[in-house]
């Protein structure tokens, strides 16, 4: 067989495919590109072409204006395009809306390319689908056994319940906008939680494309840019760097919340001053990590960014070979 | 145990003081007997575990997950506790969690080689802030950044009676305390604190502020003694129960049986321990010499040998006299004290004065003897009773002035917790002469860590993070020579010989009174200084 890497190799721009001639998730502007998600550091602006989701366009659209790329083209999950006697299909990735992993197949060889995954439900977005292949290529931003995500159920149910101890305060929830915001929204509705939700002008755009594509998130307000300690015993949502600014101030005695995966660990959470830490991610924790490559057990596993020495010393416990790509340019902080 | 690791959680990352009280409440509301009472007792302190060695928890977990893994968690996460929570790898079929109370019961019959079975199983059972919660327990310390005079706040909030109610009962009671809220909670009698030997709260005084102060009070109001430099303590021997304790309640008695021995009366007295030969007080330092031991050593006894200052009377026989006024309590207490035999407890001699000058002149050149060795002077209102707490108005301490050098900054160290992202801990040096022709070099002479306001603490740590040279994990080393240097005008109550730091002195109580911007750091003190004024006094102590 041949050599994966014939098909796949890692370059300063991104992850590149040699008989397509296509990056995924390039890192900087190139004339052919297959995008994974909408996240900025794997969908950039400037690209000659791009292939992805209807949702991942759209959003690079809402985030980056039309002319985000010189063509763009959607493709569904499960449908396949070809470049240059390579095939090319997506599948979910269960990350956030539209957000897909990359199949690539060529001369009897599958390479999928996970982008940014999660296992667990959400009600926002299509669940992630298990593909067969030769070579699977994994993020490990949680590629370490201390993050074990909880149950986001209960996390939703900590949020509320403080809001039931402190009903005098206002609790401000940082949640990254793309994904996480609508995510919350989706939880608290399905907890029960009915009143509007105020949130930061930041989010609205976001906010407004998943409705579009028929994501229910409830009565959504604006934060009263007059109040002066308003919105007590409410739940406001902002970005995580609007919390703990002068913005926040506004709020009644505000209750600092933030909904990440890097709120498991209590010194990061007591860093940024975080009060109430939600453990909701929509990245794979590490049980997910390793689940999936048990599940998949590819003949080789690629891992992209994060804490990659963690993942691969895994694999080489569990007889996985392993190697870390050395893609730079994903953030591996953001979440 | 899902509730109190719930509470552990959110006190260990909440601030304000309303939002601790709210978050203890509610769970003492509604969390049952008895483990609210165990819960309570483990967050005053009072709970005592056949302690588990993070040593031993270590090994149990690397038994169970690859230790490499382990150990790059470990380094992330930084606390062997919190990593063992988040990393722990559960196996299927375990049992269900168990209560606090469970805990706390198995681990009082259990002997100590069991101990880690026990732990293991828990570990299994529960989720990981529960498994945090229970190692912060069995490790010891739970340092969730509550007193335990909030915690017994909480409990007077939950029964809406006062804290010095709680105060009172509260050094009768054991955990956990299930008459204690059967009585908070109208479903029982108050409970009979009636404990021989048990501790009374005692009454602390105000720092007095000169110019707000003094204008308001009328000296005739006031008597006046010296605040000597030893530890409070009170001094309890009822119905043959003879115990000291510190002024939180800490019992000392095993430390100091020689006054314990001493303690030829029937009542309660509140005074200051002291190291005292033939009448003669000793300094703080000899008295430290004595503190912090689980025994006492016989030499140590001989050579150093402690007694009681009295300042007031509490319990006369069996009459609580707590209700009155000092100026009858004072009488009693002299006729109490003239009436124990030995010499190993005396009277703290009031000081007379006619108005606020003449005892401000006493306070600043006090005669020689005992008086050297005062930290200042007690003002407390002839009329007042004995109340728990710091009461405002009734007592108040005038401290002598603090010593004070002008040192450089030369280390920083993160702080914790809230300060965890901040350079918060400064350790500071002054010049001190090097081999002929080398010129000077600074040595360190103690550290500080408050003094400053949050305004400051931002500037310093603005100085901090440009000036760095160093860095040695959470400390990093500071730019400090003639040129470039940041001089930091430290307050201290002492000085001391120590072998264990490189100046070959120790201070007492640093802490940074003012941040010198405008002195260049070739003007700031040399240790000949600090010498100089270890000299002047006998003894290799200083003390203010």
């Amino acid at each position: 067989m041949i050599r994966p890497e014939a098909l796949l190799h890692p370059r300063p721009a991104g992850l590149y495919c040699a008989p397509g001639d296509f990056y995924i998730d390039p890192v900087r502007p190139v004339d052919r590109a297959v995008i994974t998600h909408g996240h900025a550091d794997h969908a950039r602006a400037g690209h000659g072409a791009v292939l992805a989701t209807r949702e991942t366009l759209a959003i690079m659209a809402s985030r980056y204006g039309k002319n985000f790329a010189g063509n763009a083209e959607a493709l569904r999950y499960g449908e396949v395009s070809r470049r240059d006697g390579v095939e090319v299909s997506l599948a979910p990735a269960g990350h956030v809306l539209g957000s897909a992993q990359v199949v690539v197949r060529w001369k009897g060889l599958t390479i999928v390319v996970s982008g940014d995954y999660k296992r667990r439900r959400d009600p926002t977005c299509q669940p992630f689908e298990p593909i067969a292949c030769d070579v699977f290529v994994t993020e490990a931003t949680f590629g370490l056994p201390v993050f074990r995500h909880p149950s986001d159920a209960g996390e939703i149910e900590r949020l509320l319940k403080s809001v039931g101890q402190f009903p005098d305060r206002t609790h401000v929830v940082g949640v990254y906008s793309l994904g996480k915001a609508q995510r919350v929204i989706g939880l608290l509705r399905e907890a029960g939680w009915d009143r509007a939700i105020p949130v930061h002008g930041a989010l609205e755009g976001l906010n407004a494309l998943y409705a579009e594509f028929g994501v229910e998130l409830g009565n959504l307000a604006r934060v009263d840019p007059n109040s002066r300690f308003g919105h007590a015993g409410e739940i406001v949502l902002a970005p995580p760097s609007a919390i703990s600014t002068p913005w926040a101030k506004r709020f009644a005695d505000p209750v600092d919340a933030f909904a990440s995966g890097w709120m498991r660990v209590r010194a990061r959470a007591r860093q940024r001053g975080v009060e109430l830490p939600l453990v909701i991610s929509d990245h794979a924790d590490w049980d997910e990590l390793t689940g999936t490559l048990a599940e998949l057990r590819p003949g080789e596993v690629w891992i992209t960014h994060g804490r990659e020495e963690a993942l691969a010393h895994w694999c080489s416990l569990q007889g996985l070979s392993a190697r870390a790509l050395e893609v730079v340019g994903y953030d591996e902080e953001g979440e | 145990m899902r509730a109190f690791a719930h509470l552990l959680d959110r006190l260990s990352l909440t601030a304000s003081r309303n939002a601790k009280l709210t978050l203890v409440r509610d769970f003492l509301r509604n969390t049952p007997d008895p483990d609210r009472g165990w819960a309570l007792a483990a967050l005053c302190g009072e709970l005592t575990f056949k302690a588990a060695k993070p040593a031993a928890i270590r090994a149990t977990i690397e038994a169970r997950m690859d230790a490499t893994l382990f150990a790059w968690s470990y380094d992330y996460v930084g606390d062997l506790a919190e990593t063992v929570a988040l990393a722990w790898p559960g196996r299927p079929g375990a049992n269900r969690p168990p209560d606090l109370s469970e805990v706390v019961d198995a681990l009082a019959a259990a002997k100590r080689a069991e101990v880690p079975v026990l732990i293991e199983a828990w570990l299994d059972a529960l989720d990981a802030d529960g498994r945090w919660a229970l190692l912060k327990l069995v490790t010891g310390g739970l340092r969730v950044g509550l007193s335990a005079r909030l915690a017994r706040q909480s409990l007077a909030d939950l029964g809406g009676v006062s804290v010095s109610d709680i105060e009172e009962l509260w050094h009768g009671m054991t955990p956990p305390y299930g008459d204690l809220f059967a009585w908070l909670e109208g479903r029982g009698e108050r409970p009979a604190a009636d404990r021989p030997g048990r501790f009374r709260p005692v009454m602390l005084a105000q720092a007095i502020d000169e110019l707000t102060d003094f204008p308001k009070l009328n000296p005739a109001d006031y008597a006046a003694e010296w605040k000597w430099d030893g530890i409070r303590v009170q001094a309890v021997s009822e119905r043959g129960q003879r115990r000291l304790y510190t002024r939180t309640g800490d019992e000392i008695s095993v430390a100091f049986p020689d006054v314990a021995a001493a303690l030829e009366f029937e009542g309660v007295i509140d005074g200051e321990l002291l190291v005292m030969r033939n009448g003669a007080v000793g300094s703080f330092g000899d008295l430290q010499q004595r503190l912090n031991r689980k025994t006492a050593d016989a030499k140590l006894m001989a050579s150093h040998p402690a007694g009681i200052r009295a300042y007031d009377l509490l319990l006369a026989g069996a009459i609580d006299v707590r209700h009155l006024p000092f100026r009858q309590r004072r009488a009693r207490l002299e006729a109490f004290v003239a009436g124990i035999s030995g010499e190993r407890i005396d009277l703290s001699p009031l000081q007379p004065f006619a108005d606020w000058d003449q005892l401000g002149a006493l306070r600043i050149s006090p005669p020689g003897g005992d008086a050297s060795h005062a930290e200042g002077l007690m003002l407390k209102r002839w009329d007042s009773p004995y109340l728990a707490g710091r009461p405002k108005g009734p007592w108040f301490k005038w401290k002598r002035d603090p010593h004070l050098i002008d040192a450089v900054l030369m280390y920083a160290q993160r702080g914790h917790g809230k300060r965890s992202g901040v350079y918060s801990d400064f350790t500071f040096g002054v010049w001190r002469d090097e081999a002929a022709g080398v010129g000077r070099a600074l040595t360190p002479v103690g550290k500080a860590y408050f003094g400053f306001t949050d305004e400051e603490l931002k500037l310093l740590d603005a100085f901090v993070r440009e000036n760095t040279i160093e860095k040695f994990g959470p400390v990093r080393s500071v730019r400090a020579d003639g040129e470039v240097g940041l001089v930091l005008e430290v307050a201290f109550e002492g000085l001391q010989r120590s072998s264990r730091h490189k100046s070959g002195l120790a201070m007492r109580f640093p802490r940074i009174s003012r941040i010198r911007w405008d002195k260049p750091a070739r003007d700031a003190d040399e240790l000949a200084t600090l010498e100089r004024l270890l000299a002047q006094s006998a003894g290799g102590t200083v003390n203010r």
